[in-house]
């Protein structure tokens, strides 16, 4: 627990009102960022004042009760399925609610990538924010569609080669399909990433609000208990190599699909 | 009233818009593609939504998230979109979602698929094939009309018991076009689906709502252990077994009775009529709902003084036959005429009146 308080004292202070800590199990690992993005949808939802028309949609995974402590409507989908039950909610409301899905990159970019695919493809007025730790963690560190090259995993003991496969570059891919019109990556590892991430977060709930297209935005977060890192070392990590993978920035910002 | 001469498969486009559907989602597949046509044809017009999915997958993943709107939803495959659909079914039982999921049977035959006929999915519709052992009621239409009734009745149970429900047609009542009357039927009405998500600020008491399929896991009331969700799901299970449906004919002192659903039901219909005319005593079971069997039309069957059933279906070896052994516990003998009966030996054979005739004398 430490990591997770030595984490949230240095990047902000108090509890937004959308954001109940007391609902549910606290599932989070010591030194885990995934409570910091909850703050942030949290934020977000409040300062867009979006609250009574947002839907959240998770699938499974560690992600999976992230939007579990936001006070606002939730829907839970098997592994993978995010992408098409958010489809299926906004096309079922009349494209009147926000939907958006926190999401893995297991769960978005692996299992779920014919879902989001076919989102960005079909250009479904929805935002899928993909949590971006470098492995599946829920099931003990194996590896994920991002893992770095060399990163040791319980399914790479020896580190990710080439037979392997390469990490996958899910912003810059997406941001090449007609119907996503703003993609970016973000990280969380110091308060300026915080509030740049939260302005990419922004940004793209507000251009689905807009009705301009997909909106697809990546986020780097730590998972020290997989790899066997201090949570400290883990910022240092995320700052010093997976940074070097996954660069932050937009990738695309348009107005008009 | 109006009457109108239409297909099968398009019925079930003219029953969602009597039960007050506002959603589908499908991928193109043979022999449904009428259906998935339909609903592209109309529903956008209507203000209503149909998305052409990426593949099955996607559109029972889709129906999932439209059924936790409390709208009203539909999808409707075949066989390889069934199999593909299976993981999502299994989930849609478990977050207690109710939809309607369209099966229309084509050929199954192992190592020789075929798009036209045949009844090969009665196991995986009646039994799953997801995970985690869940139950769905399993409808089973032999005309366009009926096929039109049974898709607002599809709808209403659905929401009754928040459970997916299945019509399992085939390629031939899909394909068969008949005189229809456009009739939108009256059930009890049903509670309010306050457990909906649509936005916080749409709910009556503005208090959020959370839909998953998970509800143990996440130590959720109302069911905030596993014993307590199992005895729900439990006595939901028992009350689904109540909705039991059947027809059946010729109930008097009868030594042969011949079962059959769908297609080969219209067929051996046909048979057991030739056989009156002849002055052959035959008894006549169609069960409707394929799960819950009608397990009592059989024992009834009996006690009426059955001594062998004959179950009709164009499969290989004999699915449904499983159930009709099993509700006859011994005390007859059950045969099964299928897929080798076939008046050609090609995907475009049929089982034809005069074989099912041929094997009930043969038996008598």
């Amino acid at each position: 627990m430490k990591g997770v308080q030595v984490t949230e004292k240095v990047l902000v202070s108090g509890n937004p009102r959308l954001w109940n800590r007391s609902v549910g199990r606290y599932p989070y690992c010591p030194g885990c960022q995934h409570p910091l993005m909850e703050r942030l949808l949290a934020e977000v939802i409040d300062e867009l004042g979006i609250e009574d028309y947002a839907i959240g949609v998770t699938g499974v995974g560690c992600h999976a009760r992230l939007c579990m402590p936001l006070d606002i409507d939730v829907v839970q989908v098997i592994h993978g399925r995010a992408a098409d039950a958010a489809t299926g909610i906004k096309h079922a409301l009349d494209g009147k609610p926000i939907v958006f899905t926190v999401q893995g990159d297991g769960d978005c970019a692996s299992i779920g990538s014919e879902g989001f695919l076919g989102a960005c493809h079909r250009c479904e007025r929805i935002s899928i924010f993909m949590l971006n730790n470098t492995n599946y963690g829920t099931t003990g560190g194996q590896m994920g569609p991002t893992t770095l090259m060399g990163q040791k995993t319980t399914s790479t003991p020896e580190g990710r080669t080439e037979s392997d496969g390469y990490p996958l570059h899910v912003p810059e891919l997406v941001a090449t399909m007609r119907g996503v019109c703003y993609a970016a990556r973000g990280a969380l590892t110091t308060a300026a990433q915080y509030q740049q991430t939260k302005k990419f977060i922004r940004k793209a709930l507000k251009r689905q609000m807009d009705d301009v297209g997909m909106t697809f935005v990546e986020v780097l977060v730590a998972c020290p208990a997989n790899w066997r890192l201090k949570p400290v070392d883990s910022l240092k990590w995320i700052q010093e190599e997976v940074i070097k993978e996954f660069p932050l920035g937009e990738f695309k910002d348009v107005d008009k699909t | 009233m109006e009457r109108v001469f239409i297909q099968g498969n398009e019925a079930v486009g003219e029953a969602a818009l009597a039960a007050g559907c506002h959603a589908f989602f499908g991928y193109p597949i043979t022999p449904q593609n009428e259906t998935f046509e339909w609903f592209a044809q109309k529903f956008p017009k209507m203000g209503r939504a149909f998305v052409q999915a990426q593949s099955e997958v996607g559109a029972i993943n889709m129906v999932y998230g439209a059924a936790a709107t409390g709208k009203r939803v539909i999808t409707s495959t075949s066989g390889p979109g069934w199999g593909l659909m299976q993981e999502g079914i299994a989930n849609l039982c478990a977050a207690e979602l109710p939809c309607v999921i369209v099966l229309v049977q084509r050929g199954g035959t192992p190592g020789a698929p075929s798009v036209q006929h045949a009844q090969a999915d009665y196991l995986s519709a009646t039994r799953g094939g997801g995970g985690s052992g869940y139950r769905n009621i399993v409808l089973a239409p032999a005309s366009v009309q009926e096929t039109c009734d049974l898709v607002q009745l599809a709808f209403h149970l659905a929401d009754k018991y928040r459970n997916p429900v299945v019509i399992l047609s085939d390629a031939l009542i899909g394909h068969l076009m008949e005189p229809l009357e456009l009739r939108e039927l009256k059930f009890d009405s049903l509670p309010e689906k306050e457990w909906a998500v649509r936005g916080k600020g749409q709910q009556n008491d503005k208090k959020r709502r959370y839909v998953t399929f998970a509800a143990v896991v996440q130590g959720r009331e109302p069911y905030p252990t596993m014993m307590s969700f199992a005895k729900h799901w439990y006595d939901k299970v028992e009350k689904m077994k109540s909705e039991v449906r059947a027809e059946m004919t010729q109930q008097d002192d009868c030594k042969l009775w011949i079962v059959a659903y769908g297609y080969t039901s219209r067929v051996s219909k046909e048979a057991v009529n030739e056989a009156r005319v002849q002055g052959l005593g035959v008894g006549f079971i169609r069960p409707i709902t394929l799960w819950p069997f009608p397990e009592k039309a059989i024992s009834e069957a009996i006690e009426k003084g059955a001594e062998k059933f004959l179950v009709i279906e164009d499969n290989i070896d004999g699915q449904m036959i499983e159930d009709v052994r099993n509700a006859s516990q011994g005390k007859a003998e059950v045969h099964h005429l299928g897929l080798f009966a076939r008046h050609l030996p090609t995907p475009a054979g049929m089982i034809l009146p005069h074989t099912v005739f041929k094997e009930m004398k043969r038996l008598l």
